[in-house]
């Protein structure tokens, strides 16, 4: 993790390239899980399932994208789980969410590489990966159809359906946030951000990272503009 | 659906109203277990009618045989030994099981398969197998625990009342069989009415609880039994006392369904809204030259630590 002082912009390493794979993986998991699911869930979204083929292939093929999202996803949860244990400062955080819905955040603490929203995004996904884990295995027919009795398969379901309406709420508020906070998308894509994003929403995180190093990689130092200009 | 057919009265999974125009009398099927002698020839019959054959199984020491419906077997004799303490005797409770075809089916409300499963406008509620994806959703909703995955072509079978030769005016080959005349099959009404005449004689020789089991909780069926204890089905290989689709599916398919689609839309029809909207959370030219200053006094820092 560096800071890099490059020709047009200063920026700041964010994301591996082992995690950013490992999130679209995740991702696009996640999005077929809810493309799938959702032809099984409503009449109106059964078309959905041409998109795997047929229905049968779409019920095929469900629980083992959920298996692909379940590992990807504990990697991705090992890799993260370190910068998301709650802090008093999340708390405080999260009592201002109005400022930042608004685009005041200059009156937030400061903070550090995830905010009190990112961390309940987190573990709202850990919770709800899990839920949908566990009922989903109650409900593949295939192979678990008779290990769990009928009615327990019928909690199941009905379990089932409640947390993919709940991790469907938590993702769109993800993307949600990812496109309106602009300059976030850069850092699952480049995986790095530039110094004023980090400096207005994850200050501390951007001290830190700058009091290990920066790295100038201008071909040419700046030119002194004065001799007010603060020296080298 | 290969042929033109005009009489549903549902569709699975389907927001229109099935072509229904043709009408025909609401049918049943009537099973007399006090006349039943269990001899099997209705399983055998609906083997053989269907082209259906079973495994060769094992003897656990009951006449079951199989033990469960399975994709191939559609129809079962269950056996039970009770001793009647009033009476003293020890009864034969003899129950052919399978599908019931309700007013109300619960495999249809759960499957997910738009035609997979139909219920025709007199009563037979069936199985379209090239529309079935084998999902298992119909056994959840079944009060009756009938129909059965097979784990070879993945679909669901279960009983079709024999609706291919109901179709063309015949009754259903297990009816046909019958030796005893324990199974009959008309139109609903001359059920129910022959039901009543089998009740009253039942009653004149001493079982005077017996009865005709048309559950209301499924809105009746299309399969009856009239059964010599009618205050207690559970006695027939518990046979439920009043079946009906799980709270919990009712739940799942009708609340749910529509809470859902609408929570996951309203979330990303506001998302979309305020994203149009609200201020953009944009970087400002004084964040990246304070940034920069920032950086360098931490950088400072981190070169005296």
């Amino acid at each position: 993790m560096v800071v890099r002082r490059e020709e047009e912009r200063t920026t700041v390493d964010r994301y591996s390239g082992r995690v950013r794979v490992n999130h679209w993986v995740t991702a696009i998991s996640l999005i077929l899980l809810a493309i799938s699911g959702a032809a099984l869930f409503h009449p109106s979204l059964f078309f959905l399932s041409s998109l795997f083929g047929s229905g049968s292939n779409t019920r095929m093929l469900h629980p083992w994208i959920g298996v692909v999202l379940l590992a990807s996803f504990a990697i991705l949860f090992i890799q993260m789980v370190r910068h998301n244990f709650w802090t008093k400062a999340d708390t405080h955080w999260m009592r201002h969410i109005g400022d930042v819905m608004s685009g005041h955040e200059e009156n937030l603490p400061e903070v550090g590489k995830y905010n009190g929203g990112q961390k309940i995004i987190f573990w709202l996904m850990t919770l709800l990966i899990l839920v949908l884990f566990a009922t989903g295995i109650v409900i593949w027919y295939e192979y678990f159809g008779t290990t769990f009795t009928i009615e327990q398969q019928r909690f199941g379901h009905i379990l089932h359906a409640l947390a993919a309406i709940a991790m469907l709420l938590v993702v769109i508020v993800h993307i949600y946030a990812a496109f309106y906070v602009r300059g976030t998308l850069n850092a699952m894509t480049e995986g790095k951000v530039t110094g004023g994003w980090a400096f207005r929403h994850h200050r501390l995180w951007l001290r830190r990272e700058a009091r290990k190093g920066v790295i100038d990689e201008r071909q040419v130092p700046p030119r002194r503009l004065g001799p007010n200009a603060p020296a080298e | 659906m290969g042929l033109q057919s005009q009489d549903f009265a549902r569709i699975s999974a389907t927001n229109f109203r099935p072509p229904d125009v043709r009408h025909d009398f609401e049918v049943a099927k009537l099973i007399d277990v006090s006349k039943c002698i269990g001899c099997k020839a209705c399983q055998a019959a609906c083997l053989e009618w269907n082209n259906l054959r079973e495994e060769i199984g094992i003897n656990r020491g009951v006449y079951d045989n199989p033990h469960d419906l399975t994709p191939n077997t559609w129809t079962l004799m269950r056996f039970t030994e009770w001793e009647n303490q009033e009476s003293g005797n020890l009864e034969w409770l003899i129950r052919k099981d399978g599908c019931m075809h309700c007013a109300d089916p619960g495999c249809l409300k759960a499957c997910p398969s738009p035609g997979a499963i139909v219920q025709y406008n007199n009563g037979i509620v069936d199985f379209v197998s090239e529309h079935c994806i084998g999902c298992g959703y119909c056994v959840k909703g079944c009060p009756f625990n009938i129909p059965r995955i097979s784990q070879a072509d993945h679909k669901a079978y279960k009983c079709t009342l024999c609706s291919d030769r109901v179709s063309v005016g015949q009754a259903p080959a297990c009816a046909k069989a019958c030796p005893t005349g324990a199974i009959v099959f008309g139109t609903k009404q001359a059920m129910l009415d022959h039901a009543q005449g089998r009740i009253t004689d039942l009653k004149s020789r001493g079982f005077k609880n017996a009865g005709i089991y048309d559950p209301p909780g499924v809105g009746g069926t299309h399969v009856m039994y009239v059964l010599h204890h009618a205050d207690r089905p559970q006695l027939y290989a518990n046979l439920p006392e009043n079946p009906r689709i799980s709270q919990v599916v009712e739940l799942w398919k009708g609340l749910t369904k529509y809470a859902g689609m609408a929570a996951v839309g309203f979330a990303a029809a506001f998302a979309f809204v305020h994203a149009t909207i609200a201020r953009r959370n944009d970087v400002s030219r004084a964040e990246d030259r304070e940034a920069e200053h920032l950086i360098d006094e931490e950088a400072e820092r981190g070169r005296q630590a």
